[in-house]
């Protein structure tokens, strides 16, 4: 077996000399579903079914698979299940910051890692 | 949706993340402290020292394969996705090989987080398919007359191989047995002691 292509910005963290995350958000990604399932807002059961339902729908796609586009899937699935966020306004807001003008300041309450 | 992604995964997870945090439901502070102890803290290191332990105390390994998560409790050894650890042992009859076929469920506590070939779609087929193949691909020879077992994580359960301990080692101190315990060897693909590429 070989590993999947690694892409993505230089020097993201290691573990075992093996790249785990290829990208600042795939990271923030991991670590906000795992810290809203240990502050009680789900079971992780809700999360790991979310996850396995965007699994199976990538993998039903002609797209390269993407691990960490499946888990961000997940997390607003799981969020929106759960009611802590409303899809329109996920939605909203997405098109909001998209919207964004080009060099935008990246101010907006945290490190970029 | 994921074949034509209406916005970039960075705005999507910005997204969720202001809104979270508009309504006082994420710290980020607390995201960060949270990731730094998954990342650093919890990783293979962890497992080999539950399986050295069971190498050299019978006792032990009797109580890893009874029950895995309270046998590596005892060695201090506890955090996330290892509260169902199922223990299975490799012998000379025995191959056990791990696999999560539906997402990545892994156990985190004594493992770290999978590597990327953990979660692809090829090894979470084929494993199951033609799993002397998948281990031949890693080095990994079975002989005909040794059965191949893959475990399949489910929604609870988190398995660690135990695997056999490597000949020629009997005059080795615990923390050296520990160092000829990879990652690999845990999940199934390669045997302890093996040199990585």
């Amino acid at each position: 077996m070989t590993d999947l292509p690694v892409e993505g910005p230089a020097a993201p963290p290691r573990v075992n000399g093996e790249v785990v995350f290829e990208a600042p958000w795939q990271r923030r990604a991991f670590g906000i579903a795992v810290d809203l399932c240990e502050q009680g807002a789900y079971e992780w059961r809700s999360f790991q079914q979310a996850l396995i339902g965007r699994v199976a729908e990538a993998e039903r796609g002609d797209h390269p698979f993407d691990y960490w586009q499946c888990w961000l899937n997940a997390l607003g699935d799981v969020v929106e299940q759960t009611g802590l966020v409303a899809l329109d306004e996920l939605d909203q807001r997405s098109v909001s910051l998209a919207a964004r003008p080009a060099g935008h300041d990246h101010e907006h309450g945290h490190p970029h890692r | 949706m994921t074949t034509t992604e209406p916005f970039a995964p960075e705005i999507r997870l910005e997204a969720i993340e202001s809104l979270l945090l508009e309504k006082g439901l994420l710290d980020l502070d607390r995201v960060e402290q949270r990731l730094e102890m998954i990342t650093t803290e919890l990783g293979p290191m962890n497992g080999a020292r539950a399986v050295a332990r069971a190498w050299v105390d019978p006792d032990y390994r009797s109580r890893l394969l009874e029950d895995g998560t309270a046998a590596v409790r005892e060695l201090g050894i506890d955090g996330p996705q290892v509260e169902m650890l199922v223990v299975v042992e490799n012998t000379p009859e025995v191959h056990n090989v791990v696999v999560c076929t539906l997402c990545s469920c892994y156990p985190w506590a004594v493992l770290g987080l999978p590597p990327a070939w953990y979660k692809s779609p090829e090894y979470r087929a084929r494993v199951v398919r033609e799993p002397r193949a998948v281990l031949a691909d890693f080095g990994t020879e079975v002989a005909p007359d040794v059965e191949v077992r893959v475990w399949d994580s489910s929604a609870e359960v988190r398995y660690l191989v135990l695997p056999e301990r490597p000949a020629g080692t009997g005059s080795r101190s615990e923390s050296e047995l520990a160092a000829l315990v990879n990652r690999d060897s845990m999940i199934g693909v390669r045997r302890a002691g093996q040199v990585d590429d």
